[in-house]
């Protein structure tokens, strides 16, 4: 099986999906635990550990969305129109949650109304890319290169299932990052939360797994048959690890073992999504290979795509460095 | 919620709307993350506290504009698919790779070099800080690079293939980015950037030299602002003359509805410098002509040819009366532009800069100027483009998503409530930073953390007037 660009960049594409929902997660899920941290230092603490780092994370949005358009247009130009409702719901949310860094420390008087819109934006952001995940396991409906569905499409039980899960394992994300960043009182209440709903996100990744089947006859032979099989029983058994590691991290008082752990659940369960999609980009409706762009153009970005995506990882990793260690209340850095 | 209007009239209403919002931010973030640069540079160069307090002033207003600039950016790029998504598949593989790139090359730096710019200057030690800052300013000017290469590609395409699907396909990817009206382009709207910060800084300046003609950072900023002004509205007009030959020679019909041209003129053209155009009569109304003057700008001829609208079948002539308008608002503008840069150089002979209070009054009138410039540059060009996506090759009415017109109109009512919401909010605290006192004392309340400073001033601080003759530490 000779490696062509259409899987290079489908492999690129999943990488910044999947870069952007760890990353991303973790600062949505730090807005989605508002509410159990009212007071304001705590909340100018938890906003301080994300805002170095929240816009970069939110790039990674942008290179899925945009490096679609580039390399698979028609899945850009179909699921889009398809997820319309959604896609603009979470675009006002980020809008929301994006100026309320800034915002909630220029008033005193409507700091509070600017925490309501981080959290509401933090939620309604994880909401609905769980919504657009569910509604494109479902599948969308494809006729000569357009959308030829119905607008409510998009909803539907699984769709709410898969919503609630992502909302629960962004949470998750925040509370493991709360845990690696404060000390004290906050740290423990973090902690507590990262166990609740650390067993949540195993029940719902369960349900989800199990109803997936169901929908698409195709994802039941990925995961019963030979070859898929091989490595679709190792998926279940690493999810099994990373849950143990999360629990035993967080009962023994290790700071950077469940942040790991819980980043390790939400990598397993997108590999499992890609064995299930693979060969198709659209479950059911465009392979990889129908949708890719001429190759001169799959090329021309691969080029850049190559230099630019290790440069990329080597300073936001050192923008991460520069930022380590444990939030001090003291320091106004923000 | 289709107000009795198509989902194409509505979906453009939508993107002129949602990009309008957009381009202010970026305007004014681009000049802005070099003006920091500068200030930094010249902070890390003569150790002058003066230009440290400055850069501390304009960091926090930066960080709100940027802000705003990427929420409403990330709505833009999701925008190409949910409503414009036939030209989002033919166009994808031509322009999808430009922004990329932009992605790639810009986003990644500015974002990725943000937070150290922003709040690392300790942590770091000031080499590496002074590296994050012009990161940031440079990824600024690489974002709109590729962005107006995109763009100026939809204007006048260059170096592509048709398949037999009657998609785009790249040939030729040199030819792609460097199409005829990039170079223009680009260079016009990263002046355009540059003047929009050099006025609303110069504003600024003039407000607080208003108040005490004494507080030598206000003294800094009108002073740079103003070279800005003297030196690059020159450059701006001379580029623009140049486009507009550019595009006369690419887009006749854009410069015809420009000018408010409907007859060919063989004999020299005359400038129109007043008018109404009205497409359905074919005629300018009370026009108000200099003769010949339209070739001269236009061809650099008393006698050159100059096309009317007439010459194009009526369903492919772009309409007239807003790049009519807006285009002699811009260039107004960059008149009084050029005129506020000449009495600054006056003044500054004369010696009287920062004791002529009629310049100042003047400088603070022109602080919006760039804005307003810069958002009728646009209308023009992209008014001027119609009736096509890509000129002469896609029309507009086909590049729409298959959506039905209630589900754009709604989201159209959902974008104008929340942008001018959220966007309203964030001006009114840009303008409430903007009337900080730039200081001088060291125990100020900018040398606690930056932001934590700005947000934690007690309210009535902030509400006060600004305190009459406060003189700063000169
Ligand atoms: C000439 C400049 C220019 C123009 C014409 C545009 N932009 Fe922009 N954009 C910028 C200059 C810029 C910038 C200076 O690079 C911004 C502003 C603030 C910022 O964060 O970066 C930005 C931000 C920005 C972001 C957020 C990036 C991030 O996450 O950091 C996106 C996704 C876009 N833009 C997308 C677009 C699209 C799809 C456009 C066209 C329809 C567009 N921009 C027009
Ligand atoms: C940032 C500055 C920009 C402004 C202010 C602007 C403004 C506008 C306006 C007002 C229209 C509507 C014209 C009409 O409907 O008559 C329009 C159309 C359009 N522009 Fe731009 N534009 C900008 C940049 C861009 C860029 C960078 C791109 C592409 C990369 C772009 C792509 C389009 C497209 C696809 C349309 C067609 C849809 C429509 O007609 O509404 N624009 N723009
Ligand atoms: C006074 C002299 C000026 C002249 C002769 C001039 C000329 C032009 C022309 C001909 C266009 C349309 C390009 C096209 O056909 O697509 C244009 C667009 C534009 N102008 Fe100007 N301009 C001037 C001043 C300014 C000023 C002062 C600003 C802002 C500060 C500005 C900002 C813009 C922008 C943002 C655009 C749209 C982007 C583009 O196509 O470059 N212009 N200008």
């Amino acid at each position: 099986m000779a490696i062509d660009l259409p899987t290079i960049w489908a492999a690129i594409i999943a990488f910044a999906v999947l870069a952007y929902v760890v990353l991303d997660g973790f600062d949505l899920g730090v807005g989605i635990l508002f509410p159990f941290f009212p007071q304001r230092h705590e909340r100018d603490l938890m906003t301080n550990s994300i805002a170095p780092v929240w816009d970069g994370n939110e790039t990674w949005l942008v290179l899925g969305g945009g490096g679609l358009m580039a390399v698979f247009p028609v899945v850009y130009a179909t699921v889009l129109p398809a997820l319309y409702m959604p896609i603009i719901v979470m675009l006002l949310a980020l809008i929301f949650r994006g100026v309320a860094f800034e915002f909630r420390w220029r008033t005193q008087r409507a700091s509070h109304y600017w925490d309501y819109g981080f959290w509401i934006g933090s939620t309604l952001a994880g909401f609905m890319q769980g919504i657009a995940l569910g509604a494109l396991v479902e599948g969308i409906e494809i006729a000569d290169r357009q959308y030829v569905g119905g607008w409510w499409d998009w909803l539907s039980p699984f769709s709410i299932l898969t919503g609630v899960a992502v909302v629960i394992g962004y949470a998750l994300l925040g509370a493991c990052w709360l845990n690696l960043k404060t000390l004290g009182d906050i740290q423990q209440r973090a902690r507590r939360i990262a166990m609740i709903t650390g067993v949540l996100m195993l029940g719902l990744i369960g349900a989800v797994s199990l109803w997936s089947p169901f929908i698409n006859q195709v994802y039941f032979e990925r995961w019963f048959s030979w070859p898929t099989a091989f490595f679709s029983a190792f998926v279940p058994l690493l999810l099994a690890v990373c849950a143990v590691a999360l629990w035993h991290g967080l009962t023994t008082d290790k700071h950077l073992q469940p942040f790991l752990a819980a980043l390790g659940l939400f990598v397993l369960s997108f590999v499992g999504l890609g064995i299930s999609f693979y060969p198709y980009i659209v479950p059911g409706s465009l392979t990889i290979e129908e949708a890719a762009a001429p190759d001169s153009s799959l090329m021309f970005l691969l080029v850049g795509a190559a230099v630019m995506i290790p440069t990329i990882l080597a300073y936001t990793a050192y923008a991460y460095w520069v930022f380590r260690g444990k939030m001090d209340p003291e320091e106004g850095y923000h | 919620m289709t107000f009795g209007m198509t989902a194409e009239i509505l979906a453009r209403i939508q993107f002129a709307f949602t990009i309008s919002f957009h381009f202010i931010f970026p305007a004014f973030s681009i000049g802005t993350a070099s003006y920091l640069a500068v200030l930094n540079a010249l902070w890390l160069w003569k150790r002058d506290v003066a230009y440290l307090k400055l850069f501390e002033y304009w960091k926090t207003i930066f960080a709100i504009t940027f802000g705003m600039g990427v929420v409403s950016g990330i709505v833009m790029s999701y925008q190409f698919g949910t409503n414009w998504s036939v030209f989002s598949d033919r166009a994808g593989a031509v322009i999808g790779p430009l922004m990329g790139y932009e992605v790639l090359t810009a986003f990644f730096l500015e974002a990725g070099f943000l937070g150290i710019a922003l709040f690392g200057r300790k942590r770091v030690g000031d080499g590496l800080h002074m590296f994050a800052v012009a990161a940031v300013a440079v990824g600024t000017l690489i974002s709109a690079t590729w962005i107006t290469s995109a763009n100026s590609w939809m204007h006048t395409p260059a170096g592509y293939g048709i398949d037999a699907n009657g998609n785009f396909f790249p040939e030729d990817w040199w030819a792609i980015i460097f199409n005829p009206s990039f170079p223009y382009r680009m260079t016009h709207t990263i002046l355009a950037a540059f003047l929009t910060t050099a006025f609303a800084v110069g504003a600024v300046g003039a407000w607080h030299l208003l108040r005490d003609r004494s507080n030598r950072q206000a003294q800094i900023m009108f002073s740079m602002a103003m070279w800005m002004a003297a030196i690059v509205t020159p450059m701006q007009i001379l580029v623009g003359d140049m486009h507009g030959i550019n595009t006369l020679e690419h887009q006749p019909a854009k410069i015809a509805a420009m000018e408010g041209h409907y007859e060919t003129h063989t004999d020299g053209a005359p400038l129109i410098i007043f008018g109404i155009p009205d497409d359905e009569a074919e005629k300018t109304h009370f026009a108000i002509e200099i003769p010949k003057l339209g070739s001269l700008i236009l061809t650099h001829e008393l006698d050159g040819t100059v096309r009317g609208l007439k010459e194009w079948a009526r369903e492919d002539r772009p309409p007239a009366l807003i790049p009519f308008f807006t285009f002699r608002i811009m260039v107004g503008l960059g008149l009084l532009m050029f005129a506020t840069g000449l009495w600054s150089l006056w003044a500054r002979w004369r010696r009287n800069l920062f004791t002529n209070t009629w310049l100042h009054r003047a400088a603070l009138v022109m602080g919006p100027s760039g804005f307003v410039a810069v958002l009728a540059g646009w209308y023009t060009t992209e008014v001027g483009r119609q009736p096509y996506t890509v000129y002469g090759l896609m029309r507009t009415a086909d590049s729409l998503s298959p959506v039905d017109a209630p589900a754009v109109g709604a989201s159209l009512v959902a974008f104008i409530i929340v942008y001018f919401l959220v966007f309203g909010a964030g001006v009114f605290y840009l303008l409430r930073l903007m009337r900080r006192v730039p200081v001088m004392e060291e125990d100020h309340e900018l040398d606690k953390g930056p932001h934590r400073a700005a947000g934690i001033t007690p309210g009535p601080a902030q509400e006060e007037p600004i305190r009459e003759g406060h003189s700063s530490g000169n």
